[in-house]
């Protein structure tokens, strides 16, 4: 693990709230300038991983480190150049955004002069430039995630740390705040991680994820590459529904080109392969004179990697 | 050092533009203002009889119908306490804007020490506004300027009146540091109150009726009934803040007579000098310090030492 190329290393560890183990050793780098997604169900430990990063938590054991910066020893380095939106993300409702986003940039050491700008800079980027002077308790929930996401701008991060930031949104504004790191990502590479359970929305922008269950990291690595390891390789999965299933067949099946592997399942069958082999399957199965009531064709999804290994949960 | 001015500066503005403060303003005004006018028509009616200390007879002289200022600010003083720091910790965290707050580049104590603050001047500022307005009116009415000893005596009134407010909002701030709901933390602090200014008289009477009855007793046996119920009184912190009030203005009296109450009406002769004063009511004073402290720091112990969690 780097330090160079590294913004956060996690080193075995830790936490324990009493008794009860939340993260367990945890060995984890995240790259400059990347949109990782930490995954998994609700108290499987990523917010105690964020909090953590952050320095608000100890860690039992083992470090974590953020830009060089060890969290638990230097915790005021590390939130200097790092923001966190919360999962339940509060202002001070009897104020207006650009009161909160004052108050935010005051604690930051912003000078005073420049706070105006900044303001209108990061409210530009979340469309919430009009709504300026608006109290927040008068906001929907997408506008105060907007608003979080300027407050957290405000200080120009280089890391982003995001709990669970679309959940309880609708489709639109999701998709609107995911645009917005992406956006954010390119345009001032800040380095995002992302906790999230909603794993189609994060499939969409997150080109690495782990995933953890109990505190513990599963998997790690890019989507693809957890479907391969999952399903035993292939990038394609192809499910075929018919009248009957003969080992001919399935040698048939198997010779195939790109094909890794055909499974059997009653009368059910999975063909998974490398390429969209659609034709060639019809074809066989034809001139095998065998009936097929059905065939579907599956992308590794984030969605099914992740049933397939919270399917013991 | 920035971050809690920062904090401090912001929870201020909250406090005078908050409704529970323009309530309690008004609320102690409306009191102070009467209490002050009863006094005024009473000093002007014994205006020969009163002595040297006329001007401090402004904050101790009650009427028939309504109570003397210190009476008025031993009640409202917990109250003022309670109300600016029930919600200090609690309200944040339910609201989602600790872990936000915490994760700006701020030492976690800034958070609690500059609310602290902030309360404690909110507090200094509404009883220092009332005692100078009453004390001007008094100057204008009667006529006759405060003594040096008087204004020395005023102002250690308002510094013992700022510690036992200390008091209660460290506790009441405790309270938002150890319970998750607001409702929870302000009714416990209220309840603490209750049992303190309203139930622990009648149990300590009960107590040195039974250690010490009085019917028939002797006057060696009156004076330990009273000893034994004074005693038990003084677990309290009202009692302590009563006690120094009293003594700190009104010159002649003194501690550990049963006829204290008695005394602060129909004064007697021989006044005790400031430093005399102060002497008597000391360990009430160190006390009343020493548990707004205490309160305080338990809550900033526990404050810091508790996890964060993200929501």
């Amino acid at each position: 693990m780097s330090e160079d190329n590294n913004i956060i290393i996690a080193k075995d560890l830790s936490k324990k709230y009493n008794e009860h183990l939340v993260v367990d050793n945890l060995n984890l780098a995240i790259k400059k300038g990347e949109i990782f997604g930490l995954l998994g169900p609700n108290g499987a430990g990523k917010s105690t991983v964020i909090l953590m990063a952050l320095g608000l938590t100890e860690p039992s054991s083992g470090s974590i480190n953020v830009a060089g910066f060890n969290s638990t020893r230097e915790p005021l380095e590390v939130k200097r150049i790092t923001g966190y939106l919360p999962e339940k993300v509060g202002f001070y409702e009897d104020m207006s955004a650009k009161g909160n986003l004052t108050y935010t940039a005051e604690l930051n050491n912003i000078p005073y002069r420049e706070i105006p700008k900044k303001i209108d800079e990061v409210l530009e980027i979340v469309e919430l430039t009009k709504n300026k002077n608006q109290l927040v308790k008068t906001f929907s929930k997408g506008m105060k995630q907007r608003l979080g996401i300027a407050d957290v701008l405000i200080k120009d991060p280089r890391l982003v740390f995001f709990d669970e930031p679309t959940e309880g949104l609708d489709l639109k504004v999701a998709n609107h705040i995911l645009q917005t790191i992406l956006d954010l990502n390119k345009q001032k590479n800040i380095t995002f991680l992302l906790s999230s359970h909603q794993l189609n929305l994060m499939q969409k922008v997150c080109p690495r994820v782990g995933i953890l269950s109990r505190g513990k990291l599963i998997g790690e690595g890019t989507v693809e590459n957890l479907g391969r390891n999952l399903f035993g390789g292939g990038k394609y999965r192809i499910e075929l529904e018919l009248e009957k299933v003969t080992d001919g067949l399935i040698e048939k099946l198997k010779k195939l080109d790109k094909v890794v592997n055909v499974n059997k399942v009653d009368n059910q069958l999975q063909v998974i392969c490398d390429k969209d082999i659609r034709q060639d399957i019809s074809r066989l199965i034809a001139a095998e004179d065998i009936l097929m009531t059905r065939m579907d064709m599956k992308q590794d999804a984030l969605e099914e990697i992740y049933l397939k290994y919270f399917k013991e949960e | 050092m920035r971050s809690i001015l920062t904090i401090y500066r912001k929870e201020l503005t909250d406090h005078f533009s908050s409704n529970k403060f323009l309530v309690l303003l008004a609320l102690i005004y409306i009191a102070g203002l009467s209490s002050t006018y009863v006094a005024l028509q009473n000093i002007r009616e014994s205006a020969s009889g009163l002595g040297k200390y006329v001007f401090l007879y402004l904050f101790t002289t009650g009427g028939d119908v309504l109570p003397s200022f210190i009476t008025f600010i031993s009640f409202f003083i917990p109250i003022i306490g309670i109300i600016f720091g029930f919600d200090a910790i609690n309200s944040e965290k339910n609201s989602g804007n600790l872990s936000r707050l915490l994760s700006q580049p701020i030492y976690r104590d800034s958070v609690i020490n500059g609310k602290f603050l902030a309360g404690i001047t909110t507090l200094s500022i509404i009883i220092a506004s009332i005692v100078f307005i009453i004390s001007g009116i008094g100057l204008f009415s009667i006529g006759v300027p405060p003594t040096s000893e008087e204004i020395l005596r005023i102002f250690f009134f308002i510094f013992i009146c700022i510690f036992y407010g200390g008091f209660w909002m460290g506790l009441s701030i405790l309270f938002s540091v150890i319970m998750e709901k607001t409702a929870a933390s302000i009714l416990t602090a209220i309840a603490i109150w209750i049992f303190l200014m309203f139930f622990l008289p009648i149990i300590a009477n009960a107590i040195a009726n039974g250690i010490a009855p009085l019917e028939n007793a002797s006057v060696a046996d009156q004076i330990r009934n009273f000893n034994i119920g004074q005693g038990i009184l003084r677990i309290s912190p009202s009692t302590l803040f009563a006690e120094s009030i009293a003594i700190l203005l009104v010159p002649t009296a003194r501690l550990f007579q049963p006829t204290l109450l008695n005394i602060v009406q129909t004064p007697p002769q021989n006044p005790l000098s400031l430093g005399q004063s102060l002497i008597q009511v000391w360990p009430q004073l160190v006390v009343i310090v020493a548990l707004a402290i205490i309160c305080f720091a338990i809550s900033y112990i526990i404050f810091m030492r508790q996890e964060i969690r993200s929501t």
